[in-house]
Parts: structure tokens; sequence; C-alpha cells
């Protein structure tokens, strides 16, 4: 359907924060005082725009939902076009209104977050960017429009883990970040690629509707490259070490882009090329495994974490895993795929916002071993804390209760092995949000000396009251009042399998499950003193306070190998390389000087080289004829 | 050669059919010139300065103008004598064009402390008293503009001429005023003199051969007319020896003037010598005229001969762009290092004109405009950077220059990386055309020697750059002196050419493309 009314200002969505982001970077320090309401004001409109299209859409009846606008053709060469196009449909509406209302609470809490930070209007700046961005991956009509929002987004997140660059570990942490997700950066690339072999064309509707006749290994070879890119993305095993240090960016950051935001996109991805997977039974399964993996290492690293954001960065990595999970399994997954990342969206983000609040009254002080007790000092953040904590526990009626049982409830569908897998990790989820909870809010206080914990100001407070307000009531609003599943069937398909056991049953085992979790987490950390420094522990606590030796991986397997490959390069071009390059360099040399003097100034022998070059020209002449 | 015999007995005479619509450009400059020349003979010293002036631009633009409503006139007209086409027309647009810029140069005033770029009195002896005074007394050479505007008028009638003998007296007509001004620099007049002598010299010594080369051609086909040649050397292909020999002649006269090798001795030490601003005219409007000249003379006349010609010009064209990349390295003075630029340059159209082929006349005219417009704001560029002595053309005094005055070091920046044939300037689109149609003739081998030769250019090209950007300014490095309206027209000009034919070459590409060919 193409663009009327108000969706024909579906540009304006993206174009806005990209104003904004223009006007703070390159307007410089005299935007630092008014720069970052400009920042806030051009993503609340956008928010407000996305508003009023989602209730425009809901006018339309469901097959007429997905509209088209296209601003100019971007790329044409002989065969290959590529359009500024952008498709706003029911999956793409869900993520705009995630990316914008979200988007607007976390600018307003940085408004607090960041006010005595000197370089504040390019932290605005950098968000905007980041907003924009997004937009553009989520509302592109074709896969090469969106590889530029996905890099978009890859630069933005490469910029503002690095904001404090001049710590070094932020700096590391940026290029890891980077470095990481260009491997599946050029999974995504590759890709399309193949897409453009295949297909002739890389827009969506194209590549769908010709999915069909595609052979399944070529499928399966997209499908592959795709998930490579959404593990680069999303931080899935075996690409996922970037995202635990990735926390050295400000809080407000990791709230938005790795924990509500930017790490979905791979989940979008997979979601969106649904068509891809569908025919492709060994890539979905390949996409099932990763997911699975990724929710038990996140889960453990969650576990043994002190530091809260890192504790939370690993809680992250273990919830996308069930969204790439649930989009593994299918039209039977999609769609939970998606109501899980909406409801995380809100109440991951109102979790790191609410560690932002603790730091902020910590002097940023990130232990949670020197936290305790803080419930009856910071009674808003902890309360608005606890609603995310019984969210994505899972506990009813709670948001996250709704989708991860909906997408256990579909694991069971395929297979009881990897629902009672899925069950496990929610388990595990029930230990370390309960371990955090006790650490910081409950128990004795462990504070340092100088730290005089305070509630954060109201600009703060406020975000974190709305995004409560979601980590409870969105899971039901959705699924009760939205209809997410029909909500969507259109674009991403919808089925249903009988499950060996029944849904309630399945719901009371997971929840008998979660709180066998708890349970055991509040034993060990709420109902005795927490040591201030931590012990030892068994050896899976230490494997995963160091990540699982994610780095250690890296070390072995790429580091160390590039080193030697560089040294070996780097002797190649200085002796061989070089020495062909500066030989011949020489060789020319060496000829100018002799050729200059036949330049001897004397006119006679300038006109005796005239003779000579005319009778060989005669005598050449005459030859070729002769000959 | 009874039908001659026949014609002066038998045929009352009849006035000739001449299409005075199509030469008046032609008609314009030497009409204008002939009015300079009696500026000079009657009007008070003082006011010829701003008389002269007048008529040169006005008979520039006069002629501009009228060019461009004759676009479309494709005719052969003087009794065979002219041959007005697309090739010619768009030649002689881009030669008045230059001459523009030209004349904006010469007519610079504010550069030297003393006036003009032209010695006082061209007749008194360098150093001698007489000078001196001249200069005390603030006389100015104003001859120079009658002798331009011959120079022009023989440049427009050379593309156009399609009769060898009427080309001869073109080529004379473009080349006898040049001599005369590479020797009117106001300082290094020895330098200058000996240049002019040099450039009279050699110049005189390839009119010979030009002139000899068409006596054998007559010899051989009773005419001069190129179209008459080609047709007598399709009917007779036999007996070709004399033609031959002719043409071998001729073409060592017209390729002394594009400067190829061994015909370039003269290049660097006359592009020295002269007058900055003469050599900026000369190097950009002589090598179009030049090449329009030989590709008329080479298509037209001797097109039946090509497999006679093409492995001559191969090994010239090789020559030519090696000899002239290699010894341009070793250069320490800048108008040198242009001039071998300019042999190197002339052999990479050479690798089009080979080509012979509609893309092939295509790519060599986009590559003449493009260079010329390149390199008359590169000379003009150096006639800027100046110290007590005159022009500062020793490399060394450029060091660290570009920081110094940014705007000019980044203009010239410019102007060598459009030379060297960097991307995103015209010299990249010229060269990119003129060996995809060489490629496209089968030329292959030929395209190789010419990137490897590019290569070697792009060094002394790049090394400027290094010089006046990644050096530091040392005690040697002189100042750029602010220059009037005239030079910066000009270089402003140059620059925005050279940037926009290497971003949008689309209209210009078309404008070649659709010349379309000499006609016979």
């Amino acid at each position: 359907m193409p663009a009327a009314g108000v969706f024909s200002l579906i540009w304006l969505l993206i174009a806005l924060p990209l104003f904004g982001a223009a006007v703070l970077l390159l307007g410089g320090r005299r935007t630092n005082s008014w720069g970052p309401y400009l920042g806030v004001l051009t993503v609340v409109g956008s928010a407000v725009l996305a508003v009023l299209m989602l209730v425009a859409m809901m006018g339309h009846p469901a097959e007429e939902r997905s509209v088209g606008q296209t601003l100019f053709t971007w790329v044409f060469a002989d065969g290959f076009q590529a359009d500024m196009a952008f498709q706003l449909d029911q999956l793409s509406m869900v993520f705009v209104l995630l990316i914008t209302i979200v988007g607007s609470l976390i600018h307003i809490y940085s408004i607090g977050y960041m006010s005595h930070d000197a370089d504040k209007r390019k932290f605005f700046g950098y968000l905007n960017l980041f907003v924009a961005a997004m937009l553009l991956l989520v509302l592109a009509n074709n896969y090469l429009l969106l590889y530029v929002g996905w890099e978009g987004v890859g630069l933005a997140s490469y910029l503002l883990i690095g904001f404090w660059q001049i710590k070094p570990t932020a700096a590391a942490a940026a290029k890891k970040a980077f470095i990481i997700n260009r491997v599946g950066d050029v999974g995504l690339s590759l890709a399309i690629m193949v897409m453009f072999v295949t297909f002739g064309s890389v827009s969506f509707s194209d590549v769908f509707s010709q999915a069909g006749e595609a052979s399944e290994g070529t499928l399966t070879a997209i499908g592959l490259l795709l998930l490579l890119a959404a593990c680069g993305k999303s931080a899935q095993f075996p690409l996922q070490a970037w995202l635990l240090d990735a926390m050295e960016g400000p809080t407000p950051v990791s709230a938005l882009i790795h924990a509500a935001t930017m790490v979905t996109a791979g989940v979008y991805l997979i979601v969106r090329s649904n068509a891809v997977f569908d025919r492709a039974v060994w890539a979905a399964g390949a996409v099932v495994l990763i997911g699975l993996i990724t929710i038990f290492m996140g889960a453990i690293i969650g576990s043994a974490k002190d530091d809260i954001k890192k504790s939370l960065a690993g809680s992250t990595m273990s919830q996308i895993g069930y969204m790439i999970f649930a989009a593994g399994l299918g039209p039977i997954g999609y769609v939970f795929a998606i109501f899980h990342l909406l409801t995380h969206g809100v109440f991951k983000a109102g979790l790191f916002l609410g560690a932002g609040s603790v730091m902020h009254g910590m002097k940023d002080n990130v232990n949670m071993r020197r936290y305790g007790a803080l419930r009856g000092l910071m009674i808003v953040t902890f309360v608005t804390f606890m609603a995310g904590y019984l969210a994505i526990m899972g506990i009813p009626p709670f948001a996250g209760f709704w989708s991860k049982d909906e997408i256990i409830h579909a694991a069971f569908e395929r297979s009881w092995v990897i629902g009672a897998a899925a069950i496990l990790g929610a388990g595990i989820t029930g230990f370390y949000m309960t371990r955090m909870i006790a650490m910081t809010f409950f128990g004795k206080a462990r504070w340092e000396d100088d730290v005089h914990p305070h509630e954060s100001p109201a600009v703060m407070t406020i975000p974190l009251v709305i995004l409560a307000i979601g980590s409870t009531f969105l899971g039901m609003a959705l699924l009760f009042w939205g209809n997410i599943e029909t909500w969507l069937e259109p674009v991403v398909g919808f089925s249903s399998n009988p499950t060996p056991l029944s849904s309630t049953t399945l719901m009371a085992i997971t929840l008998v499950v979660v709180l066998i979790g708890a349970f055991i987490g509040w034993r060990q950390y709420g109902s005795k003193p927490v040591p201030v420094d931590a012990p030892s522990g068994n050896w899976l606590t230490r494997a995963a306070r160091r990540d699982l030796y994610g780095d250690l991986v890296n070390e072995v397997v790429v580091v160390r190998p590039s080193f030697t490959l560089a040294r070996w390069l780097t002797w190649f071009d200085s002796s061989w390389i070089d020495g062909f390059v500066n030989g011949s360099a020489a060789f020319v040399g060496g000829a100018s000087g002799r050729l200059r003097r036949t330049q001897s100034g004397f006119a006679r022998s300038y006109a005796l080289s005239m003779l000579g070059g005319a009778v060989l020209i005669v005598a050449a002449l005459v030859l070729v004829r002769l000959s | 050669m009874n039908s001659i015999a026949a014609a002066t007995v038998d045929v009352p005479f009849t006035l000739p059919i001449v299409d005075y619509n199509a030469i008046a450009p032609i008609l314009i400059l030497l009409g204008a010139g002939v009015v300079s020349v009696l500026v000079e003979a009657l009007l008070p010293r003082g006011s010829r300065r701003f008389i002269q002036l007048f008529v040169v631009f006005g008979a520039l633009i006069a002629a501009l103008v009228w060019l461009c409503t004759i676009t479309g006139v494709r005719v052969v007209t003087a009794e065979g004598a002219i041959a007005i086409d697309g090739p010619a027309l768009l030649m002689q647009g881009a030669i008045l064009v230059l001459a523009l810029l030209g004349a904006l140069l010469m007519a610079e005033r504010s550069l030297d402390p003393s006036g003009d770029v032209f010695a006082a009195r061209a007749s008194s002896l360098p150093g001698s008293e007489d000078e001196k005074q001249f200069t005390a007394r603030g006389y100015l050479q104003t001859e120079v503009w009658p002798l331009f505007l011959f120079a022009v008028s023989g440049m427009v009638l050379f593309v156009s001429a399609n009769d060898l003998l009427l080309m001869f007296v073109a080529l004379e007509v473009m080349s006898l005023p040049l001599y005369l001004l590479a020797g009117m620099a106001r300082r290094r007049r020895l330098l200058s003199q000996e240049a002019a002598l040099k450039y009279f010299l050699l110049g005189a010594f390839s009119s010979a051969f030009f002139i000899y080369g068409v006596a054998l051609v007559y010899g051989y086909a009773a005419s001069t007319q190129l179209p008459v040649i080609a047709s007598v050397l399709t009917a007779k292909p036999g007996q070709t020896s004399l033609a031959l020999i002719g043409m071998a002649l001729i073409l060592v006269g017209l390729l002394f003037k594009v400067a190829a090798v061994p015909f370039h001795q003269w290049t660097p030490d006359v592009y020295q010598g002269a007058p900055t601003a003469v050599t900026g005219f000369m190097a950009a409007t002589v090598k179009i005229a030049a090449f329009g000249a030989l590709m008329r003379v080479l298509y037209v006349g001797f097109g039946g001969m090509r497999w006679d010609w093409v492995p001559m010009m191969w090994i010239i064209a090789i020559l030519t762009m090696l000899v002239g990349s290699i010894i341009a390295i070793s250069q320490s003075d800048i108008k040198r290092m242009l001039a071998y630029s300019s042999i190197a340059q002339a052999g990479f159209i050479l690798v089009g004109v080979i080509a012979a082929s509609p893309a092939g006349l295509a790519g060599a005219l986009f590559y003449l405009i493009a260079y010329g417009f390149t390199t008359i704001g590169a000379f003009a560029v150096i006639s800027l950077v100046r110290d007590e002595s005159g022009e500062a053309t020793n490399l060394s005094k450029w060091a660290g220059l570009g920081r110094r005055s940014p705007l000019v070091g980044g203009v010239f920046a410019l102007f060598m990386l459009g030379l060297a044939g960097i991307p995103l300037t015209s010299g990249f689109i010229g060269k990119f055309s003129v060996f995809a149609a060489a490629i496209a003739s089968g030329d292959t081998w030929l395209v190789i020697v010419a990137v490897v030769a590019s290569l070697i250019a792009g060094f002394f090209y790049v090394r400027v750059i290094v010089v006046m950007f990644f050096t530091e300014p040392g005690p040697q490095t002189t100042s750029v002196v602010v220059p009037s309206a005239f030079t910066t027209i000009a270089l402003a000009a140059g620059a925005a050419v050279t940037l926009v034919l290497g971003i949008l070459p689309q209209p210009v590409l078309e404008l070649v493309s659709n010349a379309g060919l000499f006609i016979r």
C-alpha cells in the first residue's frame, strides 16, 4: 500500500533524530546548553509520530497494514537496483514504537544522568544518531538499506561505548565491540551478495517471493550467514565476548543500545527473513542451538559477576538467547520472539536505568558487594527495580511471564528436550536476579566510607516509573488487548501445535523451577551476610567470572594467529614488495639521470636528434612496407 | 598533370566559393590582428594598452559567440581548403576559451614590482643602460597583442585546414608570433632570448620537413587536399612510396609541435625561458591545435595507410610517454618539470590518436580540453610564486609553501593531481577515455605501457604536493604574491574545470562524442 496520510511522513521518523544528530555533532560546543533538550525533542517527536502511525495502522484491515514509501532510487547499476525506500508493516511498527518510546525515556533520563558531563551534547548527538540508524534498520525495505542502518547502529554503539575514551578500558571495549561486530557484518554483506546472485534483487519483497524457487542449499547458506550477522549484533555465541565489555559505556547507553534495542537487531533480522528460515531447516536448527547455548552462557555469567551492569549484561545475553531460540522455532516461535523482545526491551531498560540510579547514588561504584540495604534509601528505584525483577523472572502477572511462558510453550510444541532446557534457563534467571536484588537492596550496608546513598532526581525516576508500569502491564496488554499473535501474523506467520503437557501444567512447572532458583539465590545471598571480598568460588564461578573464557578463546583462535600472519606479511612486504618497489624506483631514477644528459642545451644537438628521428621514421615506414 | 594545364588554359577565372559564415571566427581574429597592428602604428603610446586589451578580448569573445551560433555547421569550403566540422569547431572553441585565459595571464600587471610580464623594450640588450631607462620610464611592449592575435588565428585555422598548403601557412602564422613572444620575458631575459632563438631555429627546421613532405605527397597525388590524397591512395594502392615518405616528413613537422620524442628537446628550454604567461598559453593551446592538425592528417589524408603509420606511432607514443615521465623525475625547476610533463601528456594523447576510432578521437579531444585548463592553471600558480629576482621556479623554494598559503598550495595540488590523473579530477576521466578507446581498438599493450608511465609520472606530480605540504618551510621558501582579477579569474577557471570535469564529466563527454568525426 502506498504511503498516504500520516504515513507519508515515514521518512520524518528517521529524519528528526538524524537532524538532531547533525546539529549536535556539527554545532560544536555552542550547543552544549540547549543541545540535550533538542536531542530529547527530536526523539520524542518521532515517538509521537510513531504513535499516530500506530493509531492509523490499527484503523486499517490486517492485510492493508503494510505501507511502503519510496524516496528515490539510491543505487542503480545494470540490473542491480536499491531504493531509498521504507516499509512500515506490523513488525516494523512494534520496533519503531519500542525504539522511539524507550528511546525517549532514556533520553530524558540521560538529562539527569549526564548533567555533569562536559561533552553531553556529543553524547546526545550520538544517541540521536543511534536512534536514526536503528529506525533506518527496521524501516528499510531492502537488505542493502538495512545494512546501512546495521552499520550505523554499530558505529553509534562504538562511539558510545568509547564515550569516555580517556579510560583505556572504555577505548578498548569500544574497539572490541566494533571488531567483533565486523565479523557478523561480513556475514550480512555476504548474505546480501548471495541474495543478489540468487534472486537478482535485495529487496524484501523480491527475495521473499522468490525464496521458494531457490535451492535449499542456497537458502541454508543465506540463513547461516544471516545467523552469523545476528550473532555479532545480538552478542550470541560465539561472538558474545563484546557485550560484557560494552558496559564501559554510560549506563543509559547500556540500557538503550545494549539491552533494549540494538542487540535485538539480530532477532529482527531473523524474524524478518522468516521466508528464508522457513525453507532452510538446518539453518533454523542452528538458530535454535545458538540460542540455547547463549541462554545458558549468559545466565551462568550473570550468576557470577559482582559488577551489577555486567551481571545485567549476562542476563541480556541470556534473554536474547531466548528470543533467538524462539525465532529458530519457526512460525510457532516468531511471534513470541518479538513478544519477548518487546517486554524485555521495557523491563531490561528499566533494570539498567535502575542500576544506573543506584550507581548514581553510590558514586558510580558498580560492585554489588559494596551495596546492600539500599531499599530504604532509594524507594522509587527499589520499587521500580522490583517490577523489572519480577518481570524478568516471569512471575505472573508481570510482563516477562507472558512472553517467556509462550516461548517455553512453543519449545514444547517442538520437542520436550529443548522445552526442558528452556525451563532450566528460566530457573537460573531466578537465581541470578534474586542474587542481584539481595546484594543490592537487602542485607547489611557494605558501602565504602565516603558514600552517602540518595535517591536520584525526578528526571531520572520518572522514566523508571514509566518503565516499571510497562514491566508490570505490557505483557498482558500486548497479549489480551493488543492480540500480538494476530497483529504480527500477516508478516511473520503463526501456527500452533499441540504440546505433550497442558499449558497450565507447563506454566506451573516453570513457576516452580523459577521459584526454586530464586530460593537458592536468596539462601546464598539474602539470608547470609555477603562477604565484601569475593570468595574464590568453584570452577564454574571462576570460569563465569572470566566470561566462560570467551576472551581466551578469541585470543588463542583469532588474535595470536592474526599477529603471526601480520608479522609474516610485514616481513614479506618490507623485504619483497618494498624491495621490488624501491628497486624499480632506483632503476627509473638512474634512467632519469642518464636520459637528462641528452638535454645538452645546444640547438645543434637538438636538431641532430630531430634529423635522426626523421631518418628513423622514414626508414621504419619503408621497412614495415617492405617486410 | 594534364588536368592542371587544362585548368590554367581553358577555364576562365571564377571566384572561389567561400562560406563566410562558417569561417567568420577565423576572419574576426585575423581582422582584429590587423586592427591591432594599426593601433600600434597610429595611436599614442599611453592609450595603446587599454585599446589593445579591448580589441583582444572583444575579438576573442566575438569569435566565441559567433562559434556558438554555427555549432551545427559541417562544411568543406574555400575550394576545399578549409573544413569546418565537429572536431574543428570544438577545438576552435577550446582554443578560444584557453586563449582568453592566456590573455588574462598576459595582461596581469600586479605581480612584478616594475609592472608588465613582458620586457619594456624587446629590442634593448639585457642588462644594458637602455633597458633600465625604458623600464624606469614605464614603457610597455604592447606589440605582444597583435602577435597574440595572429598566433590564435593561426591555431584556429590550423585545426580546420583541409589542404596541406593552407595547413603550412596556418602553422607559420601560429608559430612565428610564438617565437617572438617566447623571447620577451621581463626577468631573466637572456634565458628568454636563448629560448626564443632555439625555438625559432628548430621550428624552422621542422617546418622544412613538413613542407618537403607536402611536396613529396603532391608528387604522388597531384593535390595537397587531404580528401583527394585519401581517394588517390584508395585508387592507386600499389605505388605509395612517395606518399609514405611524404607522410613521414609531414608527421615529423607535426610531432615537433606536439612535443613528441624524439622531436621534444626544444620544450623544456622554451617552457622555462618564455614568460610564464606565454608558456601557459602556448602549452595549452598549441597542444590542441597541433593534435587537431595531426589527427586530421592521419585520419582524413592517410587513413588508408593506417597499417603503415600505426606501428611507427606506437613507438613514438611509448618513447614519448616514458622519456617524458622519466626525465621529469630528476628536474628541480618546476617549469622544466611541467615541460617534461607536457611531453609525457602528449604521449598519453597519442594513445588515443592511435586508437583511430570515434571513441579514441572523442577521448583525445576530452583529454586535450582537460589538459589545457589544468596546465594553464598550473602556470598561473607558478607566476604567483616569486622572490626578489622574479619567479621562484626552483622546487626547493616551494618547500612548505602549501602551509603558508593553503589556498594557492591547495589549488596547485589540485592541478598536480589532475595532471597525474587521480580520480575526481578531469585528468582521470581523460586518461580513462583514451585508454579505454585504445583497449577497444586492440592496443592493450600500449595501454599497459601508458599505465606504467602514468605511475612513474605520478611520482613527480605528487612530489610537488609533498614538498609544498609535508616539508617544513625553510629560509629559501618564498611567498605568494596576491594577483589582480586577471590572474585570479584564469586560475579559478582552470581549477573549476579541472574539478568539474572530474566530478561531472558527462556533459563534456557527450559534447566530444557528438562532435562526430572529421569530414572529408
